[in-house]
């Protein structure tokens, strides 16, 4: 292990580690507005926004995201629409993650049993009651494990960032190891940066998780 | 030439299909291999000796913690430099997603096992079953009833996790799909969009049945 090389080319991983978290973050945020956006739709069948909210869900689940961002990145360009690296990171990985939440947080949401709904209106509540005080209270209990489970994996879905000439973790890792070879010093690096951003994550999940679980949820 | 059109130009659809292939083959046998590890691994996992379980939940939690990718580098480029075996891009993919299949497998197994009532077993017993057949006509069966769609689910995800191994220079759909638009670059400048949609497509092809069959099969398990 070369020292050196690793306390001259650390800030090169600080500066990358910040654009994947950014990028990572807005991404997540969005993929969770478009998540719920979606499951609202699915979950009262509103007509039309149903059915594509559907079909997006299972476009956006069962294709990888390397492949979504190639489209945004490589193809759109040919038809006119160009994003820059930073948007089509963003873009890609609310396309991916909103699937995965809006499968979440609509199975959260129908999860509450009928007899609450039917409590909840012959108490006079009407729909949007019922939907603050009575449905989101319970769905979201059941839905937190599984939106933090997509934020890890989403986490760990923006590596495949560096394929769209977006310069994060990965970039930095491959261009150092293709320009001085010091394979060992860059991947360690690497290992270290994503534990630093997602062990943390995962800690304050499973701690939360594990609040939820004694709450008997 | 319109863009559409290079994908069916000359043999161009079937070198697509067969770089998928190239993916679907390492999917296939990392699938098979961490099929068989991960069940050793989940029946590990289940013994009351608190040092293997120790040693299962720390092997997942490493596995786990790291991108898919960044276990590609590192075996692909890493295990090279250190020990000198130069590994196929192919090779270093089927040992990295091996590994982490094992890891996800044993889990899943691990909660197959965990998620039998205590009475199955007391009953089996107190019918007279020996320790075999309890397990063979009591426990195995709703064992791989709960399993079944959860193994079907990863398999989507490695199946899709695997597009990755373009990035460690192993020539799959993804690859062959960029030979095909530079080739065409003056023809058809539009290619890009329409084969890297056919590729987009050809993944939901594979992944949506499996998944709806997943879904089913949990339905009616339940």
């Amino acid at each position: 292990m070369d020292w050196s090389f690793i306390t001259e080319y650390y800030p090169l991983y600080i500066e990358s580690a910040v654009l994947t978290v950014t990028i990572g973050g807005l991404g997540i945020i969005l993929s969770v507005i478009v998540g719920i956006l979606c499951a609202i739709a699915r979950y009262y069948r509103i007509p039309l926004l149903n059915g594509i909210a559907a079909a997006y869900t299972e476009l956006s689940r069962n294709t990888p995201l390397i492949v979504q961002l190639f489209f945004l990145y490589f193809g759109l360009p040919k038809i006119g629409i160009v994003f820059s690296s930073e948007t089509c990171g963003v873009v890609g990985l609310a396309f991916l993650g909103g699937g995965y939440m809006s499968e979440s947080i609509l199975s959260g949401l129908l999860s509450v049993r009928k007899t609450h709904l039917e409590a909840a209106a012959s108490l006079g509540l009407n729909g949007f009651q019922t939907m603050t005080n009575v449905i989101l209270p319970q769905a979201a209990s059941v839905a937190t494990p599984a939106v933090c489970a997509n934020v890890i994996f989403l986490l760990k879905e923006t590596s495949v960032f560096s394929a769209v000439s977006l310069a994060d973790l990965m970039y930095t890792a491959k261009d150092l190891i293709g320009m001085y070879y010091s394979t060992t010093e860059a991947l360690t690096m690497l290992v270290i940066a994503y534990l630093i951003i997602i062990l943390p994550v995962s800690i304050v999940f499973t701690l939360l998780e594990r609040r939820l679980h004694r709450a008997g949820i | 030439m319109r863009g559409y059109e290079v994908l069916f130009a000359g043999n161009n659809f079937l070198r697509l299909l067969g770089g998928l292939w190239v993916t679907l083959r390492i999917s296939l046998i990392s699938i098979a291999l961490s099929l068989v590890l991960g069940i050793l691994l989940g029946a590990a996992m289940t013994v009351k000796n608190k040092a293997v379980k120790a040693v299962c939940k720390v092997y997942l939690e490493i596995v786990r913690i790291m991108p898919q990718l960044v276990w590609l580098f590192i075996v692909f480029f890493g295990l090279t430099r250190s020990t000198g075996v130069n590994l196929s891009g192919e090779t270093a993919a089927v040992i990295v997603f091996t590994i982490w299949g094992a890891a996800e497998t044993g889990d899943l197994v691990r909660g197959a096992f965990v998620s039998i009532p205590k009475h199955q077993y007391e009953s089996g017993l107190a019918l007279g079953l020996g320790k075999a057949q309890l397990y063979i006509y009591v426990i195995l069966p709703q064992t791989i009833r709960r399993l079944t769609p959860n193994i079907i689910n990863l398999s989507t995800r490695m199946i899709k996790t695997t597009a990755l191994v373009s990035l460690i220079g192993v020539t799959e759909v993804l690859k062959v799909g960029k030979q095909i638009i530079d080739a065409n670059r003056y023809d058809a400048p539009d290619a890009a969009v329409w084969v890297y949609a056919a590729i987009f497509l050809m993944y939901f092809v594979i992944c949506f049945p499996l998944s709806v069959f997943s879904k089913k099969l949990a339905d009616r398990f339940k």
